[in-house]
């Protein structure tokens, strides 16, 4: 009975927030609290029409995308080094991939941006969000990738290449497709974890804010609170319809590999 | 019979290891060829050299007349069976053995579809096309992978300890099957092993490897009737070894056998250049005999005492303490009818014959 308590009161402590989040998406008032004044979708409406909204969101999908993909491809590399080959210092080396997972963000922010307009004395840009990202993602790209490659047996490729095919094609033909539940998670991860990074991105966007740089500039000014909680809506939504789908295609490959499932992040 | 495969001088090093040492070797046309040897002897080095997943250091690989250096494995004509199969999980049966055809633009669907069928049969798994992969047994699995390899016809079939994932039974089976499949098929076979019985039960030939180099090349009967050293004498079968001395080399060799005293035996049952002085005498313990009550011989015999035995239903396995020699021989004998099984301690006698001894340098 107390673990169903403790269960119970587990998951207010994780959701409440996030259920707030509508709860005031839809309210007909402009302060954030109780009672609620009436039912709106005026907040929706205005997200329509804030144009510097609209730019903030479309960077940030610009640089999560990328971000996503960059990170996932140097993952598949090094995942793919770390499982079939054994070379000097791997422990090592591989250690010191996965730094940027525990340092802190502002260390990397204040850094980055000393390398970026002092040493390298380049213009901040998406650019330079983009490579931070990438810094950042990596790490959990491999760590996710790691698993994938680790579950395969090295002689497939060389199977598939001693029946005639190139290395690459092996490489597209076998390893890619058993792989593929691991590419689509490390993707969904990173495109996450920058589309909502924050620091970094206040640190070195350019003359174009970041969505979350965005919505810490709209906090200045109360009036504008319930657009946030509706885009908070929208996101959530959307994390949501991301995760399930990654999750779904997860299953089907771990069932079309006939690997059994140990779990993944449903 | 024409030479297919030869390697000349092949060498290989990882950093300091020196993994392959001088290999100098032919493989015929049609012949079932084993590299037999312990974990570690450079077995599968070699084997992947031949495929093409492994350069040489030095030497040069030959591979139907046309030298391989720098030709990759997917453009040489062999192909591999895997010891984990490498059967791939995400495909149908019949996807994985069309595998190799995917590059064969001569061939349209139905051909390719009659050639996966025809493979199929031939490793008795007709009609097995569309189940998954995954879901198949271990013997169904290395069926697969033998079909995948065959139906592109390869000049050779290299196999890489194939059995070794099997359970004994289905072990036995497949050697049978394997030997009639290459029968049929005519492709020349080279079976990497460290089962030595499997190796002697279906070679043409048997390279038998220690650290790196060829300790013998033979076909089985001789290298089990007369090993060229301790190593090999000593990886395949059972061998009792006495101390001897060669007393003198004429068209018969004089040698006094520590234990059991002194014969003559013929050139052929010593190496090449044997001289006088200290070597030893091989014998295997099928060769030699315990004269039960009852029974005569007109060999040479000798007492002893039993130390040990180990039934096995069909024979029995005697260990007996002769005088002079401080290791035990080692005596197999079939349990025929009459023949009671000795104790522990009995007295009894020993049959040998100096056409069993293997001399060895």
């Amino acid at each position: 009975m107390s673990l169903r308590i403790y269960a119970i009161a587990y998951l207010v402590f994780l959701y409440a927030p996030i259920v707030l989040l509508p709860i005031f998406a839809f309210n007909d008032g402009t302060i954030i609290a109780f009672p609620l004044s009436g039912f709106t979708t005026e907040w929706f409406s205005q997200l329509w029409v804030t144009k510097a909204l609209h730019n903030a969101v479309q960077n940030s999908l610009f640089i999560a995308a990328i971000t996503a993909v960059m990170s996932t491809i140097l993952g598949i590399c090094a995942a793919r080094a770390g499982a079939m080959y054994d070379f000097p210092l791997k422990r090592g080396i591989l250690g010191l991939i996965m730094l940027p997972l525990v340092l802190p963000e502002i260390i990397v922010a204040v850094s980055l941006l000393v390398v970026v307009v002092q040493i390298l004395d380049l213009g901040l840009s998406n650019w330079t969000v983009i490579a931070a990202h990438v810094l950042i993602c990596t790490p959990f790209s491999i760590a996710i990738l790691n698993g994938a490659f680790q579950n395969l047996d090295p002689s497939m490729e060389e199977a598939a290449m001693d029946l005639g095919e190139s290395r690459w094609s092996a490489f597209r033909l076998v390893t890619l497709p058993l792989v593929m539940p691991g590419i689509i998670s490390s993707m969904l991860i990173s495109f996450t974890i920058s589309l909502d990074e924050f620091i970094i991105a206040f640190f070195l966007t350019g003359a174009n804010p970041t969505m979350p740089v965005y919505i810490w500039g709209l906090l200045r000014f109360p009036g504008s609170l319930p657009i946030v909680m509706a885009l908070g809506t929208l996101l959530v939504g959307l994390s949501i319809i991301l995760l399930t789908i990654a999750e779904i295609l997860r299953r089907r490959g771990m069932a079309r590999a006939g690997v059994k499932d140990k779990g993944g992040f449903l | 019979m024409t030479a297919l495969i030869s390697l000349t001088g092949v060498n290989k090093y990882y950093g300091d290891y020196h993994a392959l040492r001088d290999i100098n070797l032919t493989i015929n046309e049609g012949e079932f060829f084993s590299l037999l040897g312990p974990s570690g002897c450079g077995k599968t080095t070699l084997l992947r050299t031949i495929a093409g997943f492994e350069g040489v250091s030095e030497g040069v690989v030959m591979l139907g007349g046309k030298d391989m250096a720098g030709v990759p494995a997917n453009m040489r004509p062999t192909n591999m069976v895997f010891q984990s199969y490498a059967i791939f999980p995400h495909l149908t049966v019949g996807e994985n053995v069309a595998f190799g055809l995917r590059k064969r633009k001569d061939m349209d669907k139905a051909a390719k579809l009659a050639a996966v069928d025809e493979a199929l049969t031939m490793v008795g798994l007709k009609g097995f096309g569309d189940r998954q992969a995954h879901a198949l047994s271990g013997g169904q699995r290395q069926r697969v992978a033998l079909a995948r390899a065959l139906i592109l016809k390869p000049k050779v079939l290299l196999l890489d300890e194939p059995l070794s994932a099997l359970d004994k039974k289905m072990r036995e089976q497949m050697q049978v099957e394997l030997m009639r499949l290459q029968r049929h098929v005519g492709i020349t076979f080279i079976l990497v092993t460290h089962d030595q019985e499997e190796a002697l039960v279906m070679s043409d030939r048997i390279a038998v490897m220690f650290e790196g180099e060829i300790g013998q090349l033979a076909d089985p009967e001789t290298l089990y009737r007369r090993p060229n050293g301790r190593r090999v004498a000593e990886f395949i079968g059972k061998m009792n070894f006495l101390d001897a001395d060669v007393i003198a080399v004429g068209d018969k060799i004089d040698v006094q056998v520590g234990g059991l005293g002194r014969c003559q035996i013929d050139a052929e049952q010593a190496p090449a250049g044997i001289a006088v002085g200290a070597a030893a005498v091989g014998i295997r313990p099928e060769t030699l005999a315990i004269l039960f009550d009852g029974e005569t011989t007109d060999r040479k015999t000798i007492a002893g005492v039993v130390d040990e035995v180990v039934y096995y239903g069909d024979m029995t396995y005697y260990d007996v303490r002769i005088d002079g020699v401080t290791e035990t021989l080692n005596i197999a004998m079939k349990n025929l009818i009459g023949r009671p099984v000795l104790d522990v301690g009995e007295k009894t006698t020993v049959v040998w014959d100096a056409r069993s001894l293997v001399l060895l340098p």
